[in-house]
């Protein structure tokens, strides 16, 4: 599903470097929910962003559902966000002067689908969450975990395989954190792979996969992703030589 | 998209009143002061008669003083106007399919309602073809005969605003108006007619109102009409009487002919030059052959109706409305990139930097559509500045549809180019860079 070798970011400000991400090489398989760890400053956000193709890096190859999208134009990318990946945020980032009917439909807009699709869409994402009786609420008049709930029917509205979580119970209390994460967790099992970045230990310890990262490297679990990787190039080749 | 677009644009711009009050006033300013300026440059350089502008021709020929040219400022150019002798002369002319001698003057109308005073106006002496020269339509009667011109016979065609006044509107013709002491017989009732310019006599006045009153050149010589407009005469002649000064070599006598094609006007040309070598003979047209058939538009350029001073008046609007629009662009640059937030979810959600960029153009075009409208506004009261200021201008500070439409294209094409590189920015700053700022 993702696959990203070797992969380095380095942001410049002058003549001074920061290297966010050094050598980043992970694989995530299709229907996993991987919670990725590291402190504050490790490279965690800027990994997401990446991944979520929202930011370029500088060096390494990515490839998402088997396409390299390493060197893709701003349409595709923009195209495959739309698509392929769902994003939560911590911060929710909905749209403040839009209700939730509307916020829900800003990815389908861009998806082109039909006015009736749409609206389809749109009340069975909002009724997955739990919120049909607020799709005519504004964000400020929701409480934050509602405001989540309506981010993550935002972002499975266009039914996408891959859903990328930055601190997504960051802002909530223990009580809504539980219930957002319950909800991920049953949107795992229905079959979407989920990236979910976090510094909480014990919600990370809730996904099936926990992987590290600290100063922008893979920490803990380099050696399983690099034995996965080669497992897959060998597989590849078997199926060239056959 | 463009629906959904708009959506947007008008909940954005309702979103921060002030800022979008303080865009569309700027706009409507700039576009309020340009319109002005180009509506009175529009309505002076505008062709009266479109259909037929170029087979209707002024004739001038060069009966100057030997000394020195009509104008200095012009040396090449022959009086604008004719002498008595010689418009007499070329009406006997048949080329033309159509031909008029005219001058302007000044009569005294003693109305028969009692409730109307004796009134001073300003009537044209011309001949028959005058109304079907200038495509002058009839609400009641017609003009008077070719034979009529020199008779002297008093007739009379009164304009239907002038007909309303003196007869209620009711059909006059048959009926005697009093102009003068004379009881004049009114033979029709013409439209209301207001040529902008007044090309058919731009000596006395480019602008000024058209005549309402109109009757046959003879009359002038019947009742010893001097002229209320432009006479000028370079000969030091002994002038005692009305007859003395109708030989002179004073000219006041506009005079317009319709010659449809090529041939005509190489005929015609042939035939006034004719005329004057004639005349040459006779001692008279001492400087050399200098003989013009000028078309209305033409006539318009050459007698300068639309001034330098106007084309400069619309290149300074033009100015201040570039400034208006720098300032726009600051102002729209502040406000899209203080939505960049919003932006980039938008971006992450799956806009491409296109669609980004249409999204901020709609709402920059409607932005500039509120601001054409207002500016609608701001044109009309510096019209109607104008007005109060120059009261000769009141037939050119008046807006029409074309021109609001023009004023409101304007404003959107403008503001448009002034959102470009606002939009532009926005739309080029990686989604990630907005999202951490949330």
């Amino acid at each position: 599903m993702l696959e990203m070798h070797h992969i380095s970011k380095v942001y410049r400000t002058g003549t001074v470097e920061t290297h966010a991400l050094r050598d980043f090489s992970l694989r995530v398989d299709e229907g996993e929910f991987v919670a990725v760890t590291g402190p504050s400053g490790s490279g965690k956000t800027t990994f997401l962003n990446v991944a979520g193709m929202l930011e370029d890096f500088t060096s390494g190859t990515y490839r998402l559902d088997a396409e390299d999208v390493s060197d893709l134009g701003d349409d595709a990318r923009s195209r495959i966000r739309n698509e392929k990946i769902g994003f939560i945020f911590q911060s929710f980032n909905l749209i403040p002067d839009l209700d939730v009917f509307d916020n829900v439909d800003v990815p389908l807009r861009y998806r082109g689908f039909s006015g009736t699709e749409r609206r389809r869409r749109i009340d069975e994402a909002v009724e997955r969450v739990g919120l049909t009786s607020r799709m005519r609420h504004l964000p400020s008049q929701l409480s934050g975990g509602q405001q989540q709930r309506v981010a993550i029917a935002r972002a499975l509205a266009g039914a996408p395989r891959f859903l990328l979580a930055d601190e997504p119970t960051g802002n909530l209390d223990s009580e809504m954190a539980d219930g957002v994460m319950a909800l991920l967790e049953d949107i795992n099992a229905a079959g979407t792979t989920i990236v979910m970045v976090t510094h909480d230990a014990d919600l990370a310890g809730r996904a099936p996969r926990n992987v590290q990262v600290l100063d922008g490297w893979v920490q803990d679990t380099a050696e399983a992703v690099e034995s996965s990787v080669a497992n897959r190039a060998s597989a590849e080749l078997a199926v060239v030589g056959s | 998209m463009f629906r959904y677009y708009l959506k947007l644009a008008s909940r954005s711009l309702l979103a921060t009143p002030a800022t979008t009050a303080l865009m569309v006033a700027t706009i409507a300013l700039g576009i309020g002061i340009f319109m002005a300026a180009v509506t009175i440059y529009y309505l002076m350089a505008n062709n009266p008669i479109p259909h037929k502008s170029d087979v209707l021709h002024a004739v001038q020929l060069d009966s100057w003083d030997p000394a020195q040219p009509y104008r200095e400022d012009l040396p090449e150019q022959a009086p604008w106007e004719l002498t008595y002798t010689d418009a007499m002369a070329l009406r006997e002319s048949n080329i033309p399919h159509r031909h008029a001698a005219m001058y302007k003057v000044s009569l005294v109308i003693q109305p028969t309602r009692e409730d109307l005073k004796p009134f001073q106006t300003e009537a044209r002496l011309t001949d028959a073809d005058f109304f079907a020269l200038f495509d002058i339509p009839f609400v009641y009667g017609a003009a008077w005969g070719r034979d009529a011109d020199d008779a002297g016979q008093l007739l009379v065609v009164i304009s239907e605003s002038r007909n309303d006044e003196l007869f209620g509107g009711k059909d006059s013709t048959g009926k005697t108006l009093r102009i003068n002491d004379r009881e004049f017989t009114v033979v029709g009732v013409s439209q209301d007619w207001n040529p902008v310019p007044k090309y058919y006599d731009v000596n006395n006045g480019a602008f000024d109102e058209p005549e309402q009153i109109f009757i046959p050149s003879g009359v002038g010589r019947e009742l010893e009409l001097f002229s209320s407009g432009n006479t000028n005469c370079w000969k030091d002649e002994d002038i005692n009487s009305f007859e003395e000064f109708l030989g002179s070599e004073c000219v006041w006598w506009q005079f317009w002919v319709e010659l449809p094609s090529t041939v005509d006007r190489d005929a015609y040309q042939a035939f006034i030059d004719a005329y004057v070598k004639e005349q040459k003979e006779l001692g008279r047209f001492a400087r050399p052959l200098n003989n013009r058939i000028t078309a209305v538009e033409e006539w318009l350029d050459v007698r300068q109706v639309v001034r330098d001073d106007n084309k400069v008046l619309i290149g300074i609007a033009f100015l201040f409305l570039v400034v208006c629009l720098f300032n726009i662009v600051g102002l729209m640059l502040t406000k899209f990139l203080g939505k960049a937030p919003q932006i980039g979810i938008r971006r992450a959600l799956g806009a491409s930097r296109g669609a980004v960029f249409r999204q901020q153009l709609i709402e920059v075009g409607a932005l500039g559509a509120a601001g054409g409208l207002a500016g609608l506004g701001f044109a009309w009261l510096s019209l109607k500045g104008i007005q109060l200021l120059f009261p000769g201008f009141e037939h050119l500070a008046r807006l029409d549809l074309t021109l609001a439409g023009l004023a409101i294209a304007c404003a959107v094409v403008t503001t448009i180019i002034a959102g470009l590189y606002p939009a532009w920015r926005v739309c080029r700053v990686p989604p990630g860079a907005y999202l951490r700022l949330q």
